[in-house]
């Protein structure tokens, strides 16, 4: 009859899960804050080289992107195998470079537009006269800031 | 609640892409229909030139060259101090067939058609990675700091310094 009776059996008390949606919706909005969702499909191939002097690309509305490659397997029995060039989901042609570069700057404002860079995304595999037409076209259509873009890695192992 | 929020949790986990868009950057020369009459002229000391053929072989002023080597070589060149006014040039070789200072000194590139988009990132890679290498030693010996880490001022004046001048000719068929 004492009243420091000794606890027995009954093994750990079961943790608390009073905190758990606390700590799934931390994560939650640490997700939805640094989601990017992709916004075009891709249709060539992008293996992108590797290079260590790069920089990192900031203010992504005033980044236009011109994508070359390789089609992949799904369109190659239209589109054959030599590299072509995307822009946003479609293949384009190499003259079309220029309305569409056209056509992003004059969506940015108007105090912005020297800052408009163009980020040229080609797989490796590319031959640079593909490259060097993309390149005169954005001259032509004076958007002369570009981005080649690379992930880093140590340039003699590509 | 918990269910709705895991069920959330789990879609943007799938979706989320972390990838950071990086690369070179570079600016193009404006598009000039006609050619200039007369190209100012350049000593051709000053001029470093980088070939690369459709077989991805490099030709640095006039010799077969590893891109393993290029770093080093474009270094030497653009650290010659051929006139002796670089001050702040160490280790300069002050050879007579290279560049008179850095002011002066251009790199010159040119590749083929068939010329592989690696290799070519690579040779610029290498090449900006050489001017950054002289700013950064620059830097370190007259302020103590990494380059990248300097106030807008210095960044100027090591800029000024070594300025980047890599002229891109457009591709021929070298051949190989």
């Amino acid at each position: 009859m004492s009243k420091f009776k000794k606890k027995t059996g009954g093994g750990t008390p079961a943790i608390s899960t009073a905190s758990l949606p606390d700590i799934v919706f931390m994560l939650l909005f640490f997700f939805m804050v640094t989601t990017v969702m992709r916004e075009v499909t891709l249709k060539v191939e992008n293996k992108k080289p590797k290079a260590t002097e790069i920089k990192k690309l900031e203010r992504k509305s005033l980044v236009t992107y011109i994508y070359a490659g390789a089609p992949k397997k799904a369109y190659q029995s239209q589109m054959g195998t030599e590299p072509r060039v995307q822009l946003n989901d479609a293949f384009a042609r190499v003259k079309e470079i220029q309305n569409y570069v056209i056509t992003e700057r004059e969506a940015i404002n108007e105090a912005e537009r020297p800052l408009m860079t163009v980020s040229i995304k080609a797989d490796k595999e590319v031959k640079m006269g593909l490259i060097t037409d993309i390149k005169q076209e954005l001259r032509k259509a004076n958007t002369l800031k570009i981005n080649y873009s690379t992930t880093k890695g140590e340039v003699y192992n590509n | 609640m918990a269910d709705i929020a895991f069920l959330l949790l789990i879609f943007f986990l799938v979706t989320t892409t972390m990838d950071v868009d990086s690369g070179i950057n570079r600016k193009l020369p404006p598009w000039e229909p006609e050619q200039l009459q007369d190209p100012p002229p350049i000593k051709k000391k000053n001029i470093f030139t980088v070939l690369v053929n459709s077989n991805d072989q490099l030709l640095v002023e006039e010799q077969l060259m590893d891109i393993e080597d290029l770093r080093e070589a474009t270094k030497r060149f653009l650290n010659n101090n051929g006139d002796g006014s670089c001050d702040y040039c160490v280790g300069g070789l002050q050879s007579p067939t290279s560049s008179d200072n850095p002011g002066k000194a251009i790199v010159s590139l040119q590749n083929d058609r068939g010329t592989s988009y690696d290799i070519y990132i690579a040779v610029q890679n290498e090449l900006a990675a050489a001017y950054n290498e002289l700013r950064n030693e620059l830097a370190q010996r007259q302020y103590g700091r990494d380059y990248e880490n300097l106030s807008d001022d210095q960044m100027d004046e090591v800029q000024d310094a070594y300025p980047q001048k890599i002229s891109e000719a457009e591709p021929v068929s070298l051949g190989g």
